[in-house]
């Protein structure tokens, strides 16, 4: 890397939370007003504790600053599935530049796959659970994915060792961070359940509307920001792209976040026949991490088709996981997340050149979801036995604010009655 | 179910990924690991739907 690519690397490292802060502020938003406070520091509070589980142990799994790593042999391959090295970063100051930045990238990314999970358990998950399943994808989830796709694992050299284009690609997270965030969130609702009166015994599902649109939308608005750093920063980091293929990214990043809300809008309008705020949220962010895995590889109108069609998906697919699967994902963290980032990998094999690209993608998705899902479930399904995740009735009763903060993020509000108890 | 399901999901991925050891034809290679991603699918409908709570059972 020339110093011109390490200092605008670190500018755009600098700008990149603010995706991490539009996050929060969605999750918040989309949650109720009596659990306003413990949802926003709650995403302080889970980002926080993945930092520091990752610079305990992380780091060392996740294998970036290139000491060593176990490696198997199998068909004549060699096959990096874990990283060895140092705990605590020691000799981090004599690590290349550029490791030191792949770290502070990893350090961003595990805060946000650690805070995607906590706007699905709004309104009922306690900050006691949400630590220990940010430990969780920390210390074992994140490192391993890292590993395998951003640090040389065997997912990364799948076009070293089997001609497959250029190996998986994925250089702003779609599937190390959102994939992995996605399913995570889907195990926390099925262990948490859904929320009181969310799914009466007798009719439809109650809706339970966020309480703060201002807060979504403006979230929306501070994620481009960071988006558009993460996405850059992502590029030249993982992919060794040239300065000057950075404007593309960003440009990139803009149609794919426009196109799905583009179409969010319309699908919503024509639905409901009226635009839906909180949706529409969710169709823009969706486009954002659609464009995660294939901003900096595939071309503007590429880009906006893709943004375009997980604008057109995630609305439809929110409905369908409550209304069919009684699914209560308040923030839409699996479709947003888990399913735009799914498209957004398998989008940049389809719209790639290079031959055996696309089995690549598929390669690394089968990965994701089927080793991954399964080692999360089993994670948080032991730790749920360790620290409950779901609040007690009355705590939901009275508002997670007051439960387990003592103090409400807006006193001065009457709260009411609960409606929706059926 | 649930346990099946999710045990499903990684024998999908060890079918995909002895698709990619296995078979240097590019055509086989896609056919086995399209297979594997399609067995993963299953465990997960499955899951899904043990996951689906009983119409008129008691819910939060």
């Amino acid at each position: 890397m020339t110093d011109a690519e390490l200092a605008l690397t670190l500018a755009l490292l600098m700008v990149a939370p603010l995706a991490i802060a539009g996050v929060a502020l969605i999750n918040t938003g989309l949650g109720r007003a009596r659990s306003g406070a413990q949802t926003l520091l709650g995403n302080l509070a889970l980002a926080a504790v993945a930092m520091v589980v990752f610079v305990f142990v992380g780091a060392s799994f996740a294998g970036t600053l290139g000491n060593s790593e176990i490696v198997l042999h199998a068909a004549g391959k060699p096959w990096g599935v874990l990283g060895l090295g140092p705990f605590l970063l020691r000799g981090i100051s004599s690590a290349s530049p550029h490791a030191q930045l792949g770290l502070l990238f990893e350090f961003l990314a595990v805060a946000m796959v650690a805070i995607i999970p906590w706007g699905s358990g709004a309104d009922r998950w306690r900050l006691a659970g949400g630590s220990a399943a940010a430990v969780a994808l920390a210390g074992i989830a994140f490192p391993v994915a890292s590993h395998w796709i951003w640090n040389g694992g065997w997912l990364a050299q799948l076009g070293a060792n089997f001609s497959l284009g250029a190996g998986f690609l994925d250089a702003g997270g779609a599937g190390v961070v959102h994939l992995l965030g996605g399913l995570s969130a889907l195990v926390v609702v099925w262990i948490a359940g859904p929320r009181r009166g969310k799914f009466p015994k007798e009719g439809l599902s109650t809706a339970i509307p966020g309480h703060s649109a201002v807060y979504v939308l403006f979230g929306c608005t501070v994620a481009l920001v960071g988006w558009l750093a993460w996405n850059a920063a992502g590029a030249i980091l993982w992919l060794h792209a040239p300065l000057a293929q950075l404007p593309v990214t960003a440009i990139n990043t803009l149609l794919s976040a426009s196109g799905a809300l583009v179409t969010t809008f319309s699908v919503t309008r024509f639905r409901f026949g009226k635009p839906d705020a909180s949706l529409c949220a969710n169709g823009w962010l969706a486009g954002l991490v659609a464009s995660s895995a294939c901003a900096a590889i595939v071309s503007p109108a590429a880009s906006l088709f893709i943004g375009g069609l997980a604008g057109v998906f995630t609305p439809l697919l929110v409905e369908l996981l409550e209304l069919a699967l009684s699914i209560d994902d308040p923030s839409g963290a699996i479709t947003v997340h888990g399913v735009a980032g799914l498209w957004g990998l398998l989008a940049a094999g389809l719209f790639s050149a290079a031959p055996g690209q696309l089995l690549a993608q598929l390669v690394g998705i089968a990965a994701l979801l089927g080793l991954m899902l399964p080692l999360i479930y089993l994670l948080f399904a032991v730790l749920n036995r360790i620290v409950p995740f779901r609040v007690d009735p009355d705590g939901e009763r009275i508002g997670m604010d007051l439960h387990e903060l003592g103090g409400g993020a807006y006193p001065e509000f009457v709260i009411h009655r609960d409606e929706s108890y059926r | 179910m649930k346990v099946a399901g999710l045990l499903v999901m990684p024998a999908g991925f060890f079918l995909a990924l002895a698709a990619l050891v296995l078979f240097p034809d590019p055509a086989r290679r896609s056919a086995f690991i399209l297979c594997g991603l399609a067995v993963e699918c299953l465990g997960l409908v499955v899951t899904v739907r043990a996951h689906i709570p009983a119409r008129g059972a008691s819910r939060p």
